[in-house]
This record gives structure tokens, sequence and C-alpha cells, in this order.
């Protein structure tokens, strides 16, 4: 049943065992890597990401969900040419920032999902944009138009992803 | 102290995941990045590839199933074209040898030093760094295969990148539309050189080509040799679209010569030949228009012994043909009578103007 009270007390926190936790990153990390090679529109996406705020907000603890973040963004900064750190950088701060949001309110039903994924998108983005120019020098541009847009077409992604990996969800 | 701590342990702990992961990337930015990051990408490429190798071979071997048993429709009506594609090919491959023929002449006549691939090794495709922000992809081979560093990736249509990191089964290519990349260029037709760049948005540009230039779209874009990783001269792209740019300079966007969203296999350059260009005998393939200038009629071979005047007049018809009889090296230093003794190709050179020095030059 979907709790949409606002205390932390009454929102359910959901755990997962120990190869859902291992396997699924690992899964989107593969996919992220292999499928945009068939399908290049598929770069849009960002499974990592939808990964890493789905585990973070079923779990609400923002320990765990910065640190959920951080290693999976870091694994993929190992598969980029540049420095490894950058998407660690901004999945942390995605993964706390939607643990904390979820401890807070309800995250359950689709359209609620849908917004909270693009807003994170979004955070994602601004983020990691940051990181580059400003502490890489790197020549990054940010579209706002670009953003938004691939930030609806992964919230569609996100709210199917979702609720596909709330089978996998255990009560803690 | 420990009530700041508690109230804040989240942020805290943040905090010091975010100022680690700064810390890391300040090294890697003070250090070569491919040595203090070797470890945790080596453990990380090897968690991922596995994986990716498998769905390549698992699509492959599909396809192959489908293609070569079930999906035969159709093989009939293109093998023909392809014949006939063939024959056109070989009557081109004529043209072309003879066209290379006479370009390693003139470069062994100007000392020119060519520099050609001497060894590739065919890599497949296995994965992507599946971001936008940065373009590479993962190919099946690596030092165990003799893969290194800044090695050339290629394929039939144009160059793709280089090798940026090896791993013992698998190397990570930078692809030239990688914001960090850069690749020596050269414009075919006006033969101006620029750098090749990627951009953010994963466009290519030549960049460094002066404003007051004249560049047209479509002319083709090669590989100049300059950066002493793609050999000269192999294809880079098309210019799609030119512009002016900033600082004095021209905004030029190429099209990639080859499909860097769709690769599925490359090259890998291992050796690079570099050596002194040296004309061709050609004793073994005799060109057609050798064997024609031999059949058709030609200035008649002059008698043993022949008055001066005799000689004179001969040489005045020749110049009067358009004949450059005098014009090669060889022959300004050859006596007037020998001359006549040469092959008749070269006694007919109206026919074939812009050979004519090339064909006394080696001789």
């Amino acid at each position: 049943m979907p709790i949409t009270y606002t205390s932390g007390e009454q929102i359910e926190v959901y755990r997962f065992s120990v190869p859902v936790t291992i396997m699924v990153p690992l899964l989107a990390l593969i996919l992220q890597a292999f499928v945009p090679l068939r399908l290049p529109f598929f770069s849009i996406f960002d499974l990592p990401l939808l990964v890493t705020i789905f585990f973070a907000m079923a779990r609400r603890s923002p320990i765990a969900g910065l640190l959920t973040g951080a290693v999976i963004g870091l694994v993929q900064d190992c598969l980029t040419a540049g420095p490894i750190g950058v998407y660690g950088i901004s999945k942390t701060v995605v993964g706390f920032a939607a643990s904390s949001l979820g401890a807070k309110i309800d995250a359950e039903n689709a359209g609620a999902r849908f917004l909270l994924t693009l807003g994170f998108y979004l955070l994602h983005g601004i983020v990691y944009f940051g990181v580059t120019r400003w502490l890489l020098s790197l020549s990054q541009s940010f579209s706002w138009s670009r953003e938004i847009l691939a930030g609806l077409a992964n919230a569609a992604l996100g709210v199917g992803l979702y609720f596909a990996l709330d089978k996998l969800k255990q009560r803690a | 102290m420990e009530f700041v701590f508690s109230r804040h342990r989240n942020l805290i702990i943040l905090l010091c995941v975010l100022f680690l992961q700064i810390l890391g990337l300040a090294v890697q930015v003070k250090r070569s990045d491919s040595e203090s990051s070797r470890l945790i990408r080596v453990w990380a490429v090897g968690a991922i590839t596995p994986f990716e190798r498998g769905a390549v071979w698992m699509q492959n071997s599909t396809r192959n199933l489908w293609h070569n048993y079930f999906y035969l429709r159709g093989v009939r009506a293109e093998n023909r074209q392809l014949k006939e594609q063939i024959d056109g090919m070989r009557l081109e491959q004529v043209r072309l040898s003879q066209d290379a023929e006479q370009a390693h002449r003139l470069q062994a006549l100007l000392g020119f030093k060519e520099q050609t691939i001497a060894k590739t090794v065919a890599a497949q495709v296995i994965g992507s760094s599946g971001s936008d922000l940065s373009r590479s992809i993962y190919i099946d081979k690596g030092s165990d295969d003799g893969i290194a560093q800044d090695m050339a990736v290629i394929t039939a249509g144009g160059i793709v990148g280089k090798v940026l990191r090896v791993f013992p089964s698998t190397s990570l290519v930078l692809m030239i539309n990688d914001q960090t990349s850069g690749v020596g260029a050269i414009l075919e037709k006006s033969r101006l050189q620029g750098v090749l760049r990627g951009t953010p948005d994963g466009e290519v540009v030549l960049d460094r080509v002066m404003s007051d230039e004249q560049v047209a779209p479509g002319e083709t874009v090669l590989s100049s040799g300059g950066d002493q990783i793609f050999p000269k001269g192999l294809p880079v792209g098309t210019v799609s679209k030119v512009s002016p740019g900033k600082d004095l300079f021209l905004n030029i966007k190429v099209r990639p010569a080859s499909d860097l969203n769709r690769l599925e296999e490359v090259l890998v350059v291992t050796e690079k030949q570099e050596r002194e260009a040296v004309a061709t005998a050609t004793t073994g393939r005799v060109r057609a228009a050798d064997i024609l200038a031999q059949r058709l009629p030609s200035v008649p071979d002059r008698p043993e012994a022949r008055p001066q005047t005799s000689t004179a007049a001969t040489g005045a018809a020749g110049n009067a043909n358009g004949v450059a009889l005098n014009s090669g090296p060889g022959a300004a230093a050859k006596p007037p009578g020998s001359q006549a003794k040469e092959p008749a190709s070269q006694a007919v050179p109206p026919r074939n103007p812009p050979e004519a020095p090339a064909q006394n030059t080696p001789n």
C-alpha cells in the first residue's frame, strides 16, 4: 500500500539481497556500454543513474544512497577515457539527494517518480557540467533544451524500470 | 562536537566522500592519468568487458547462423552484381596502379619518405564508454595481441581514433570525435593543414585554418601524418560546413569518413613502415600506353651515320610536334643519335604528355 504521509517513521524502508545489489548496477553498466554500439540513440539514457536513483529512494538512507551513487559512478568513470571521479561526484550527490528526498516524500506512484527522475537527471547534469568545467577546465557545453529532453526520456524509461525493479525489493 | 557530528552525520559523510573524490581528481590531473588510476581501471574493465565480449559473440553467432544458413534469398543476384562490380574495379585498379607508379617515380625523384601501413590487427568493437561526454570504444584486442598505446585505429572507410589505454585482452580507443582528441589533417585539394578535433557535442571540426582561406563544403580531408600516429593520406572525412570562427580561424565541420556511431570491426595499425620512395621496376607489367605506342607509327629510327644537317632537321621537327626531346635529364646527357634507340614509348610523348619526364628519369 503506498504511503503518502511524510513522516520518516511511517515510510517503508526496503532492502535488497546481495546478488541484486551487485548484479543490477553491473547489468546497468554493461547495457549502458554495449547497447549504444548497436542503437546509437540509446546513449541519451543513463541507466546507471536510474539505478542509483532507484536504490537510493528505496533504501531511504542518505549514507547508503551516496555510497551507492559513488560506487556506480566511479565504475562508470573507469569505462570512460576521462579522469575517474566525474561521474562519481555527480552520482554521489544524486544518491544523497534521492535518498534524503525519498525519506520525506512518497515516491511510489508513477507521477512522482517521473518528476523526481527528471529533477535528479538535471541535477546530475549540472553537477557533471560543473565538475568538468570548473574542476577539470574542459570545454563542456550545457544546453538546457537538450538536458530537459534527455531528462524526459530518462524519466519515462525510469518509471517503467522502477516498476520492474520493485519486484526485487524486500521489506526491511 | 559529538552532537554536531551525530546531527549532521549524513552531510559530513557526503562532504568527506566528495572531498576524497575531488582529491582523486586533483591527483589524476597532476600526475599522468593512466599511471595513477591504472589498477582501478583494470578491475572495472575486467569486470565489465567479459560480459560485453560474450554479448558480441552471441550476437555474431546468431547473425552468422541466420545469414549463412537460413537467409540466402537473393544471393545469386547479389553474386552477379558483385562480379560486375569486380570487373569494374579491375579496370579502375589498372588505372590507379599506373597513377601510383607515376607517383612513386616522382617521389623517388624528390627524395620523399613515405609512410605505409605494414601490419594491422583486426579487432571487434565490444563496448563503448556509454557516455555522450566521452567518445571512446573498447576493442577485443589488447597487449597480448601486440596492441600498444597510441596506435592508429582505422576502418576501410577512414580513421577512427587511437589506442588510449591497453589492457591484456582489451583496449580503449579514443575516437576522433572526442573533445580531447587531436589529429593532424590536410584538405585534399587546397592542401591546407589543420588540426582535427572533437566537440562536446560529438561533432568533428578542422581547427587552425585561417579565415582568409577558401574551403568548400564537400572537400575531402585526409590525415597529414603530422601527429606521428596516423599515416599520411588516410581518409578522415569530408567538409560539411564552413563558417567564420573565432580568433581569425575558420570553423570547419567535418563529416567523418567512418560511421563512428556504428562501428563493429576495426583495424589497429600495429606497424608502420617509413621508407624512401623507390620507383618500381616496370619490367614485369607493361603499360597499355606503352604497347600502343610500340604498335602505332612513331618517329622513325635514324640511320647510323647521318649528316649533321639531317639531325638538326629531325630535332627541329620533333620540337615542332611538341616533343621535348632534350628536356629530360637523361636525354640531355646523351648524344643526339642515341635518342633514336630509346623505346618507342619515349619517342611519342605527345600521346601522353604528363608522363614524358617520368619515363626518362628512372633510366
